[in-house]
């Protein structure tokens, strides 16, 4: 004990600090174990890191038109706070100017379609102001709006002025639902709020497949954990073997199964169950997306499940027994805390996995089953990258949100994948 | 054959056999009765049976034919929980998620106990096995040994009149496992519990026990206090299970009461206690202990007939010398010499005679 409270006095037998020669002693056996971890470590930089980080650029860059645009660009660095509603000549001067440079350039396309972003409609504005750019005459300003009254429009001065930089937060702001109007940044309509809606439903629908995966997952982890060695590698192959087919397979037979002249329906039209007029709908919308999920990720449930509970020893429950609880009891006090750590990691695998499909709502969600995930896809194939990739930081953020708070209220050590 | 213990019955085991497959018999007709306040031993090697027998009393298997009565009420459609037993379990089974005080007031809880009485039976548990101040530890911060105690008093705190313990020592160190012995006879004797007591160490067996089971092969080969089971085995299986033991194989040359001459198998003639050998010419294996071996002929009864030896080997343990010896063509008799001032010193190679009184020579079944 005297040893523990005088730490820094300890020395090796030739006076060295102990800690620096502990420090030489291990640093070559350090060094081998790093080079083995380099290639996995390169690899996870390459194909995980970098990306990320170029998707979060993504979000907040485009340049799109603070390149093709330096005379505006100049002229908002230097009057700030300018009237939008009635922009002086000098302004129209400048954008004259970018238009006509555009038009050379070939440019303007990727300039209409930045500002087309957040002012919907001015592509073809663009397009019509650069063709007739280097036949318009001073005062420009009368010219370019004699042209077309929109270039007199409040929004579209807010909004090239907003992209003339090349950092902007305004994806971000369409991606939670704000607008640009002529009084700037608003909350938009009821039925403008597609993004924070489909996030909040997303995370909804997120949390019923965690649940009914639970639901599921327990009862045959419980039983994999307590069959004999023969029969539970036998169940644990029909759990696995959802794994070992195509993903495509799988939802395809789901469609087979659930379609409105499916397996399903037509059996229960058979057995009189539903009439022959008004059958089920359980494809192409919410509640094939929550089938074919749940079927998907059922086994990121169960395998931290079985993983848990085959190590819990049966003497427990049976100890709780002969203490005089009943099966019940033995369940709810006993085994279900024993298994939480497997509960917890099932959970947050099933619901981060959830949150971030894309694949399966894809093929047979249909209008109404779609998550955010498809819209980030959406956004990705109309090119409107930077959309896209907030959708997607907002996404990731809320995962690690999610990720913080199991660690502050489980803690993240208790975490058992298998 | 039925084996009667004391005449209160408190656990009964009536022609009680078990099956897990339906083609073999783990529990073959057990026929057993346990006294209120006894402590009665289950010995055997692995597989004899004697755990399963324990788990049909806990009710966590059901006997595949026969009865089995608790304080005359026979409990084989019983629940576990409703038979009011304690269980003390090989590895403890301390709910690891509950500490300690949790740990004991969970048989309370389930019973519906006040929290003011179930303190109080807690404190007095934890006092009784001295771990008062462990009342807020997990059992992962426990040592085996204090395991051990926690899940002594969780097996006692709701006070059953019937303790179960399977192997509860096996997992602790030599000095720690004596001394736990020591206790837990002690705690019985207190608390005037009765215990059945499965293990497979015969050292532990007859410390405690008032009475031991030997099981083997699915029954009991005999049941009877310590000193009876040690001196006065029964057949070979018992005398080789319990301790050490010395085996010469021969045949009857003479039976008559109490008395039996044996020729072995090498042509000498040797003095027997006959006990499960019926006839003239039969084929029998007579035991006797070490200790019970004598080699100076004034420690001989008059007239014992003697054996010629030849010392190999002398082991030097403290407290005694072992010597091993070649005796009838077999080279493994061993003979046990108290290590005292005065006793003679043997050398390897040395030739002697041994011989034994009768009664420590049991001529038993050839097996």
């Amino acid at each position: 004990m005297t040893e523990a409270a005088t730490p820094a006095l300890l020395t090796t037998a030739d006076g060295r600090p102990l800690k620096e020669a502990l420090a030489t002693a291990q640093a070559r056996a350090r060094r081998r174990a790093l080079l083995l971890v380099l290639p996995l470590l390169a690899f996870v930089l390459l194909t995980f890191l970098i990306p990320i980080g170029y998707m979060l650029k993504r979000s907040v860059e485009h340049d799109g038109f603070s390149a093709s645009a330096p005379e505006l660009d100049a002229w908002f660095a230097a009057n700030p706070g300018f009237d939008y509603a009635n922009p002086p000549e000098e302004a129209y001067a400048a954008l004259v100017k970018d238009l006509a440079r555009m038009q050379e350039e070939k440019t303007t396309g990727i300039a209409g379609t930045r500002i087309n972003y957040t002012v919907p409609g001015t592509i073809s504005l663009f397009k019509g102001g650069a063709r007739a750019a280097k036949d318009l005459q001073p005062p420009y300003k009368e010219a370019l709006i004699a042209l077309d009254a929109e270039w007199s429009s409040v929004k579209l001065w807010r909004g090239m002025e907003a992209a003339s930089s090349k950092y902007t937060t305004e994806f971000y702001k369409v991606a939670a639902d704000r607008k640009l109007t002529d009084e700037g940044w608003t909350r938009g309509g009821d039925k403008e709020r597609i993004y924070l809606y489909l996030f909040f439903k997303t995370f909804l629908v997120s949390a019923l497949i965690t649940v009914i995966c639970l639901l599921l997952a327990f009862p045959v982890a419980h039983l994999l954990a307590v069959l004999p060695m023969s029969k539970s590698s036998l169940l644990m192959i029909l759990v696995l073997l959802p794994f070992w087919t195509s993903l495509l397979v799988r939802t395809t037979s789901w469609i087979a199964l659930l379609q409105e002249q499916g397996i399903l329906n037509n059996l229960l039209v058979w057995m009189g169950v539903v009439p022959d007029a008004s059958r089920l709908q359980m494809m192409y919308n919410m509640t094939g997306t929550v089938v074919a999920m749940t079927h998907v990720l059922l086994p990121f449930m169960i395998l931290p499940l079985y993983s848990v509970m085959r190590v819990i020893p049966p003497s427990y429950a049976r100890a709780a027994r002969s203490l005089g609880a009943t099966s019940w009891t033995t369940f709810r006090r006993i085994y279900l805390p024993q298994t939480l750590p497997g509960i917890a990691a099932g959970s947050l695998l099933v619901f981060i996995l959830a949150v971030g499909y894309y694949i399966t709502p894809a093929l047979v969600g249909g209008a109404d089953g779609q998550l955010i995930s498809n819209l980030i896809s959406f956004h990705m194939s109309k090119s409107n990258w930077s959309l896209a990739a907030a959708l997607a930081a907002m996404l990731l953020a809320s995962i690690l949100l999610l990720y913080w708070l199991y660690d502050r209220l489980i803690g993240i050590d208790r975490l058992k994948l298998g | 054959m039925a084996q009667t213990g004391p005449n209160d019955a408190f656990v009964a085991f009536e022609h009680v056999q078990k099956s897990y497959d339906g083609v073999s018999l783990v529990v073959k007709d057990l026929n057993l009765t346990i006294g209120k306040g006894e402590f009665l031993t289950m010995l055997g090697p692995s597989g004899s049976g004697k755990t399963t027998c324990l788990m049909m009393l806990a009710g966590f298997e059901t006997a595949t034919n026969g009865e089995i009565r608790l304080d005359g009420r026979p409990i084989n459609q019983v629940p576990p929980h409703k038979r009011g037993i304690g269980m003390v379990f090989q590895n403890y089974a301390l709910f690891p998620h509950m500490t300690v005080g949790e740990n004991l007031s969970f048989p309370l809880e389930v019973r519906g106990m006040g929290k003011s009485e179930r303190e109080a039976k807690i404190k007095r548990a934890l006092d009784m096995v001295q771990m008062g101040s462990f009342i807020n530890r997990r059992p992962a911060q426990l040592s085996g040994g204090q395991q051990q105690r926690i899940a002594l008093a969780r097996a006692l705190v709701f006070d059953p009149a019937l303790v179960l313990m399977d192997e509860p020592l096996g997992a602790l160190d030599k000095q720690l496992r004596e001394h736990m012995q020591f206790e837990i006879k002690h705690l019985h004797e207190s608390l005037g519990i009765t215990v059945v007591y499965v293990t497979h160490d015969q050292g532990e067996a007859l410390t405690m026990s008032d009475r031991v089971a030997v099981f083997n092969d699915g029954r009991i080969q005999q049941l009877a206090p310590p000193a009876d089971l040690y001196e006065r085995p029964e057949n070979s299986f018992v005398a080789q299970f319990i301790g050490e033991n010395n085996k010469l194989p021969g045949t009857i040359e003479e039976l008559s009461e109490g008395k039996a001459l044996v020729r072995l198998a090498t042509g000498e003639l040797i003095d027997a206690t006959p006990v499960n050998v019926t006839e003239k010419g039969g084929k029998t294996l007579v035991s006797i202990r070490p200790e019970r071996v004598e080699f100076k002929p004034e420690m001989m009864p008059p007239g014992a007939h003697t054996i010629d030896a030849e010392v190999l080997e002398i082991i030097y343990m403290g407290d005694i010398l072992r010597a091993r010896l070649r005796v009838a063509g077999s080279d493994d008799f061993v003979m046990k010499m108290r290590n005292t001032l005065g006793q003679t010193r043997l050398a390897n190679g040395q030739r002697i005679k041994v011989g034994w009184h009768p009664q420590d020579a049991r001529a038993l079944d050839p097996m």
